[in-house]
């Protein structure tokens, strides 16, 4: 659907020249929700614009529906520019027109009636959920409001692809989760390919089927969520997955020496994490009843990605020792993943 | 009125009809000049918006060479302009005198300035209503007509505003050249022959129109704003 093979985008030249985008070749599929998540700085916002030419890549070819954008000409491009829509973080909806005004200016051109215009205008309206709001100016509409109005704009012209730019960081959390769930519907019932660019690993996490991790103007690393939750390879990745899980905090704890770390002889302090996606044992009270042990949750954090149970547990664990041993053995067994942060059974 | 005046205002009693007249070429002077700098005001400054480093037409040569010219004009005094531009004047429009004279540098005074306001007006428009406009497939050509030139119309009519009102000041002082209106009759019946009333008709007649102007900008500015 979208192919991107060894795009570059250069800025300035010379002493200040900044190589924003570094060879980055991407292939997202046809209907699926494709994330690419970075720091601010690490080029995502320009990638995301070379996917539509809005920047020119320096070096590299953009295909999209099997059309190689860079070699269109610029009429043939304004013509493939509409069936690839855009959202942005500040939204963008010019200040003059009404919601519904914002959404048929999309439509200029398109040679429908104006009785077809503004039937499609309030199908659109309709389906992202401000059905009433047509006549409002968008300064009188809240953020999410505004982002609904800028996604209905963005279909008005039946788009195969939409490129969402940090399209929830100017968003509350409560907000943001409406648009991504707006966003799955969409991807779902139109079968639109999207693309997310976003520093937010929750957002990733709630909707994306694949991710890209860039760094410094490069792809870093990708895959899938489940596996790129499950296991990252590089740090950033690992960094970005910190930001969704409070299970790294146990960390400082210790370094503090919070009562809660403080552990009596013969107990110990391990993280569990799940590592596989078919875990449905219920793996902490059967280790507990099996091995005799028991085991106090400090910490848990479990979702659900994509159908399939990802975090783990922090938990203090006191019996016997060997019991102990013979549990944790279990566990890996059982393809947990298990770190033992503190130990109190050699002291 | 008319007994009303000769009482109060004897001086501009005895000068009615010139100061009807005064009143009329001011009127044509501001209308005349006033709508062909508007238009090349909002050619030039579209161009200058457009031609710009981040422009949507980036063209540095042409964009320096405009901003120099504009500079330029803009730094000469309006009564040196006048004589400079006498020459120029009588050959397009074949007299240096008169409301026909006086239009040819009223133009050229207003029009640098102007083009600066509608510089000012249209850099206001957010850069991320341009990326969305290209985005969605727009022309450059529609991105000016339907996304510059319509998101700034509140901006285009205060600076509108400015350029008419300071288009009047002009007026008076083209009139001091022989071009008539209202700054030539102030001028010549006023305070030559020091007549007070006289003066002071002619500000006050000009504070109305200033403030027609004004309030008229106003209107279509807020009623632009939303």
């Amino acid at each position: 659907m979208i192919e991107l093979t060894h795009v570059s985008k250069d800025f300035g030249k010379g002493q200040q020249e900044v190589h924003a985008v570094r060879d980055v070749s991407l292939s997202i599929d046809k209907g699926e929700i494709f994330g690419i998540i970075g720091f601010s700085g690490a080029g995502k916002s320009t990638l995301v614009r070379c996917i539509n030419l809005l920047e020119r890549p320096t070096a590299g070819t953009v295909t999209v529906d099997d059309k190689d954008l860079t070699a269109l000409s610029a009429r043939e491009l304004r013509q493939a520019r509409k069936k690839i829509g855009m959202i942005f973080q500040h939204f963008n909806l010019m200040p003059s027109r009404t919601v519904a005004g914002n959404v048929a200016y999309s439509m200029r051109g398109s040679g429908l009636s104006r009785k077809e215009t503004a039937d499609k205008v309030a199908h659109l309206l309709e389906l992202v959920g401000i059905g009433d709001k047509a006549n409002a100016y968008p300064s009188q509409l809240s953020g999410g409001q505004k982002q609904r109005v800028a996604i209905a704009r963005a279909l008005a012209n039946d788009p195969n692809v939409l490129l969402c730019d940090e399209a929830t960081s100017a968003l509350d959390p409560q907000t943001t989760r409406s648009i991504l769930h707006l966003l799955k519907h969409l991807n779902e019932t139109l079968g639109i390919t999207i693309v997310l660019i976003t520093h937010e690993m929750a957002v990733v996490k709630e909707i994306c089927s694949r991710v890209a991790v860039m760094e410094h103007g490069s792809v870093v690393e990708q895959g899938d969520i489940f596996s790129i939750f499950v296991s990252p390879k590089q740090p950033v990745t690992q960094d970005f997955i910190r930001t969704t899980s409070n299970l790294q905090k146990i960390e400082e704890l210790i370094a503090e020496n919070a009562p809660i770390t403080q552990l009596k002889p013969g107990e110990l302090i391990v993280r569990l994490s799940y590592t596989e996606r078919n875990t449905s044992e219920a793996l902490i009270s059967s280790a507990s009843r099996q091995f005799e042990i028991d085991i106090n949750i400090i910490f848990a954090n479990i979702e659900s990605v994509q159908g399939a149970p990802i975090g783990g547990t922090v938990a203090i664990i006191s019996g016997a020792r060997e019991r102990i041993t013979a549990a944790i053995a279990y566990l890996i067994e059982k393809n947990v993943g298990v770190e033992v942060l503190k130990d109190a059974r050699v002291a | 009125m008319q007994e009303w005046l000769e009482t109060y205002l004897p001086n501009v009693a005895d000068s009615f009809p010139v100061l009807q007249q005064s009143i009329l070429e001011t009127l044509q002077m501001v209308l005349a000049a006033g709508l062909i700098s508007f238009f090349l005001g909002v050619l030039l400054g579209t161009v200058l918006t457009v031609t710009r480093q981040n422009g949507i037409l980036p063209n540095p040569a042409v964009y320096q060479v405009l901003d120099k010219l504009i500079n330029l004009f803009r730094s000469i005094p309006f009564i040196i302009l006048l004589f400079c531009l006498l020459p120029l004047t009588r050959l397009l429009v074949g007299t240096a005198i008169g409301v026909r004279g006086a239009i040819v540098p009223l133009v050229f005074g207003t029009t640098p300035f102007f083009a600066r306001q509608i510089e000012a007006s249209l850099w206001e428009v957010d850069p991320g209503l341009i990326e969305a406009a290209q985005a969605m497939g727009n022309s450059n050509f529609e991105i000016i007509l339907h996304v510059y030139w319509r998101e700034s119309i509140a901006g285009i009519a205060r600076g509108t505003t400015i350029t008419l009102i300071s288009l009047i000041g002009l007026t008076a002082m083209a009139g001091a050249v022989g071009a008539g209106g209202l700054g030539n009759y102030a001028y010549i019946y006023g305070q030559q022959r020091n007549r007070m009333d006289i003066i002071y008709v002619t500000v006050v007649i000009l504070v109305l129109m200033v403030s027609v102007i004004q309030i008229i900008g106003n209107t279509i500015a807020k009623r632009n704003t939303h």
